[in-house]
């Protein structure tokens, strides 16, 4: 066979593609949408890995925190930096005050000139933000003139909200409790080297990548088909004409080519399209600038030869059991029925490839990426090899039931393999993101821990400046919108000695806020009582006995002006019954009400409130925000949330739920397509039924179990197999085997709801195509 | 123009036009119970729009259509999809079967879809197909059977739920002349002995020699050459 | 159509009476137009004198003479050659129709009203000929289908002629 006649009959088939008017061209279209959609998606899973590492390069461009303890002297191109992050709504804000030192002070990424006091420069999110109604209590707080904005250069994402405010007397803030630094540069070097990926989260990745790549890769060898019906009677008039078998399968070839490149073509178009769309987007508090999205050149070269080699072997494979005769195409698929054992044969191989790495996950021992991928990828490949059958023998056996049913099993029975093939797809991705949600929900122990805070009790809590009255700031707070109750806890630690050995806990606070920490026998501004309970206190006892002298600690001391404060535990205390704080911790040592504190260690104290918040007063968190803002630019209120997780580990999470979104998106998308093909085939036929008269609510029903049905089975499948590879790689990482029924219903009923609408997407077409027009032959 | 007298479907003064092509153009029709009148005319002549129109398939743009003393452009559609389903039986040239449905389930689908239960059905289909010859074809799929077949289980179909009027557009359009004078015979047969009445479109003349008298569409106008002569 | 070759043919089956000879020949193509007696006798007679058929016998009865015919080896051949022989096809060159549609474009009549009129015409012969086509054996069938064949020509003539009914008026009017 010669070069020359292979390149002919494939540029025949390039030329087919393409002609045959606006049915040809739609058709080309079709195919070439669908591949260049899974084309853009692997395009940006290319460029992610960049994108990231782009992130992380700007956000050590910009990190202003000196990790070394050694302190910069105060110089000509010094400058200090203090944090005032804030929280928004659920947006946070990064903010910094700055005040240079002197002319030559550095100044950070994206900004051409310090904002001078009482002005900020600001993201133009946060600009916009700030312009909005919604960002009125926002404006409250960042109470600036906006001076400028920040380049793209300072920024880790085009949605980041960041301010720099101009500040005066900011070194004196260092000394508080405000975070922050005098430094000579913005940058860091030492932030570079992050440690080594945990096993198990190496594990998550790779497994998460290969399921959201799995069903992409099925999405496309299904756009390849579109159109296929008509195309092998296009072929059947070639051998009419005289091309022999395998010219007419090169020729296929030749199309599926043509349909492919134009796919890659539309895909880079996609992409680039997406890219600068993805600047206006955040997805799960990440976003990021077009110019972080570059593909890695040889990963999109990788694609570019990838896709169009798939398509031509898809094609070629489809063709197998289609004999394409002169008048007609013979499907030789039918008298076969399809065989099961093969079909097992690859799941069960994975299992195979993932069975000797079980139980690794403990001693550190690494997984075999190979194995692993090559694994998980069977076990998925699996369940679109075993669906076509799992359809084909269930409809088989479906029986009869209204017309809408046996229009649609009847349909389902001539070609289960067409319906088996539309949602493959969503079977692969259901069953992935089922594993993985198993596998998360195990490992979830390992990686977030239940606080210990008890959010019904309170719900933020904000630190007063050491040394400040905690008085009027909790009245502040109390007039606070939304507050509900302020709790005032102060406390500080007493040693038995000058150079102390032990420490006992003084906790000051007014009766009401002290029973928030222990149950008392009685409470009169004035008392003083032993808390008795705390299984962490070993010293309070011998120490919380009257007549004991009690000196602050020398660091303390110092700081309340070096001067040695001593104090004697006063006659009369009372025993109290410690029970937990809001925090979560069982105090001991001394409760002592403001009535009974002596003066001079008023200095010692550091007060935290504890807020209870309303949450039917709307952005009541805001408010209090607000407050602690007014009285403290640099000061952070904390809002607790009962769960805490390691910030990977979301990541990880974060990056499932965005890809899963997209690929089901994506696949929903086909669905539409092979649909809407589906349909306008049978465009002659639809009108003549409604022109006896079947409602069109009939037509859509048996269009809905058309899809239905195989969606169904194929979501059975996918619960099957991912949970039994959910159990596999929670076995792998020695985790017990649970099975998260949330997650498996819930990425079920995303699945179902995918059809539900792509179902009711098809309905307007469905309904002009039954339009009389479909009858006119003239 | 009034409505003769016991005419069973009567049109007066059909009007259509389909973006810039003028379909119908004042054209009538009348037709009595038991009648088989032919609708003949060249190709775009509109003969094809007037049967939609009488079907209640396509709404005309202006123009009455009466059937049984009701009018029909007053109909909602889901009452004009009604009077078809019962009253009307359709017959096509071509790509009117459910491919995926046997043939015996083809012919009982529209009473299935008047709410017969399925055995019921496809007893009375089968009874049709036997008058029609093709009852040997009850298990084949339409794309088993020759057109000839196809075209006379498209017929046992349409006569399946003993309608008062059968729509037959070009009814043997795709079948050589000795299939399609058989489908006409086994037509008109039994459309005559039910006493339903047939509106043939054909621009075949051995194919309109089976009616009792025929319509001439001409440039979207009707010629009734009945009333002419 | 020639009545010796088809009495001749007739015989072929085996020697005839006279009568019988027509009662044969009405029934199988007779349909419009039945024989006279008389024809009968003096086409026997043509083809006795050519030695085409033999007197076979002479029945002596009560009505008139009644010969039986039988034909002979010539006569044989003779149906042979004629029927291999075709026919020649009939030009159908200068029709009436065709004569009228002229004249009513050169007179700037409605050309289409002639045809519709004249469709209507052949479709009524056209109906007859398939009812009797539906009731009648399949002899009768064929030569319906015959006519109905011919017929159908016309009209489709008819057809074509409407589809051109402007370049024929441009091209008569000139």
């Amino acid at each position: 066979m010669s070069v020359r006649q292979w390149s002919r009959d494939l540029g025949m088939g390039v030329r087919f593609a393409f002609a045959g008017g606006r049915e040809g061209w739609t058709r080309a279209l079709l195919t070439a949408v669908g591949v260049g959609l899974g084309v853009a998606l692997l395009l940006l899973t290319t460029a992610i890995p960049g994108a990231l590492a782009e992130r992380d390069r700007r956000e050590e461009a910009r990190s202003d925190h000196t990790f070394s303890q050694e302190k910069i002297p105060k110089a000509d191109d010094t400058l200090v930096v203090v944090d005032a992050d804030t929280t928004f709504r659920n947006l946070d804000v990064r903010g910094r005050l700055l005040e240079p030192d002197g002319p030559k002070a550095p100044l950070p990424p994206g900004v051409s000139e310090f904002p001078a006091v009482g002005e900020m420069v600001v993201s133009p999110a946060l600009k916009e933000l700030l312009d909005s109604d919604d960002g009125k209590l926002l404006r409250e707080r960042l109470d600036y003139r906006v001076s400028g904005t920040i380049g793209e250069q300072g920024l880790v994402g085009s949605q980041e909200l960041a301010y720099f405010a101009g500040g005066k007397g900011l070194a004196k803030l260092l000394d508080g409790a405000a975070s922050g630094a005098r430094i000579d540069h913005f940058g860091s070097d030492d932030l570079g080297s992050s440690d080594p990926w945990d096993p198990v989260l190496l594990l998550l990745v790779l497994v998460v990548f290969v399921v959201l790549l799995m069903p992409v890769a099925v999405f496309i060898a299904a756009a390849v088909r579109f159109g296929g019906e008509r195309r092998d009677r296009r072929l059947a008039a070639l051998r009419l004409v005289g091309s022999d078998s395998r010219m007419t399968r090169r020729i296929a070839a030749g199309e599926a080519l043509a349909g492919s490149v134009l796919g890659l073509v539309l895909g880079t178009g996609f992409f680039l399209l997406g890219r600068q769309l993805a600047a206006s987007v955040e997805v799960f508090r990440v976003s990021v600038f077009p110019s972080y999205l570059n593909p890695s050149p040889l990963l999109a070269v990788l694609v570019a030869l990838a896709v169009p080699a798939a398509a031509v072997l898809v094609t070629i494979l489809a063709l197998r059991g289609v004999v394409i005769e002169p008048l007609g195409v013979v499907r030789t698929a039918k008298p076969s029925r399809r065989r099961l054992w093969w079909r097992l044969l690859l799941p069960l191989g994975g299992l195979a490839l993932l069975y000797p790495m079980m139980g690794q996950g403990n001693d550190g021992g690494d997984f075999n990426q190979y194995l692993v991928v090559g694994g998980v990828m069977l076990l998925l490949i699996g369940v679109t090899a075993l669906l076509p059958w799992v359809v084909e023998t269930v409809v088989a056996r479906l029986g009869p039931g209204g017309v809408a049913w046996q229009l649609a099993v009847r349909r389902l029975q001539l070609s289960s393999g067409v319906a088996a093939r539309m949602v493959n797809g969503i079977a692969v991705a259901v069953a992935g993101a089922i594993a993985l949600q198993m596998l998360f929900a195990g490992v979830e122990d390992n990686y977030t821990r239940a606080s210990q805070y008890d959010v019904s009790r309170a719900q933020m809590s904000v630190d007063v400046p050491d040394g400040s009255d905690a008085a009027p700031v909790a009245a502040q707070y109390r007039d606070t919108e939304g507050v509900r109750k302020v709790t005032t806890l102060s406390d500080f630690h007493l040693g038995d000695r000058r150079e102390a050995d032990a420490l006992i806990q003084i906790t000051v606070a007014d009766c009401v806020s002290l029973r928030e920490v222990a149950t008392l026998p009685g409470c009169r501004d004035g008392d003083v009582f032993a808390a008795k309970g705390s299984e962490y206190d070993s010293d309070s006892e011998r120490l919380a006995v009257p007549g004991t002298p009690l000196w602050a600690e020398s660091e303390e001391s110092g700081r309340a002006g070096d001067r040695t404060v001593s104090w004697t535990v006063p006659r009369g205390i009372r025993q109290a019954e410690s029970r937990e704080d809001p925090t979560g911790y069982e105090r001991g040592g001394l409760l002592i009400t403001p009535g009974a504190l002596p003066g001079k260690l008023k200095v010692l104290i550091s007060t935290r409130l504890f807020l209870s918040v309303d949450p039917s007063v709307p952005d009541a968190y805001d408010h209090v925000r607000n407050t602690a803002a007014r009285l403290d630019p640099t000061s952070q209120p904390m809002t607790w949330h009962s769960i805490e997780s390691d910030d990977r580990y979301a990541a990880i999470r974060t990056g499932l739920s965005v890809g899963a979104a997209c690929v089901l998106a994506l696949i929903g998308a086909s669905l539409l397509v092979s649909q809407l093909e589906q349909l306008r085939e049978r465009r002659k036929l639809l009108s003549s039924l409604v022109a006896f008269g079947t409602r069109r609510r009939t037509l859509g029903l048996s269009v809905l179990w058309q899809t239905a049905i195989p969606i169904g089975l194929g979501l059975l499948l996918a619960a099957t197999v991912g949970m039994a590879l959910g159990a596999v790689l929670l076995r792998m990482t020695n985790t017990s085997v649970g099975v998260d029924w949330q997650s498996v219903l819930s990425m079920t009923g995303i699945g179902a709801g995918v059809v539900l609408v792509v179902t009711l997407l098809s309905l307007p077409p469905l309904l002009k195509l039954t339009r009389p027009d479909g009858l006119r032959t003239e | 123009m009034t409505i003769p007298a016991g005419s069973l479907l009567t049109a007066q003064d059909l009007r259509k036009v389909y973006g810039p092509t003028t379909a119908l153009d004042g054209a009538g029709f009348s037709i009595h119970p038991g009648e088989v009148v032919a609708v003949m005319g060249p190709s775009g002549s509109g003969k094809s729009t007037l049967l939609h129109c009488l079907a209640g398939i396509v709404m005309p743009d202006s123009g009455s259509i009466t059937y049984n003393g009701r009018e029909v452009t007053a109909m909602s559609d889901a009452e004009r999809s009604a009077l078809r389903r019962s009253e009307f039986g359709f017959v096509f040239q071509f790509g009117q079967l459910v491919p995926e449905l046997t043939c015996v389930e083809n012919v009982a689908l529209p009473l299935r879809l008047n709410g017969s239960p399925r055995r019921e059905a496809e007893r009375t289909a089968l009874a049709w197909m036997e008058r029609l010859e093709v009852d040997d074809l009850r298990k084949k799929r339409p794309g088993e059977v020759s057109g000839g077949q196809g075209q006379r289980v498209a017929v046992a179909r349409s006569l399946v739920t003993n309608p008062r009027v059968v729509f037959a557009d070009e009814p043997t359009g795709a079948l050589d002349s000795f299939n399609g004078e058989r489908v006409m015979e086994l037509l008109t047969d039994a459309a005559r002995s039910a006493n339903t009445a047939v509106v043939l479109v054909t621009h075949e003349a051995r194919v309109a020699a089976y009616s009792d008298r025929e319509v001439v569409v001409r440039d979207g106008k009707s010629r009734d050459m009945e009333r002419v002569v | 159509m020639s009545i010796g070759h088809t009495l001749l043919g007739l015989l072929e089956s085996g020697p005839r009476h006279g009568y019988d000879l027509k009662r044969a020949f009405d029934e199988k193509f007779g349909h419009d137009r039945p024989l006279h007696y008389g024809q009968v006798y003096s086409t026997m007679s043509r083809l006795l004198k050519h030695g085409l058929v033999e007197v076979d016998g002479i029945e002596a009865g009560d009505g008139p003479e009644r010969k039986r015919y039988a034909i002979t080896e010539a006569g044989i051949t003779d149906v042979a050659r004629w029927l291999a022989t075709p026919e020649k096809p009939e030009p159908y060159l200068q029709s009436t129709l065709y004569t009228k549609v002229v004249l009513a474009l050169l007179t700037h009549r409605d050309a289409g009203d002639i045809l519709d009129n004249q469709r209507s015409e052949h479709l009524r012969s056209m109906r007859i000929l398939t009812d009797r086509k539906r009731k009648g054996d399949l002899a009768d069938q064929l030569i319906c289908d015959h006519a109905l064949f011919h017929l159908e020509a016309d009209l489709r003539w008819l057809e074509l002629a409407a589809a051109r009914l402007d370049k024929l008026r441009e091209a008569v009017t000139r």
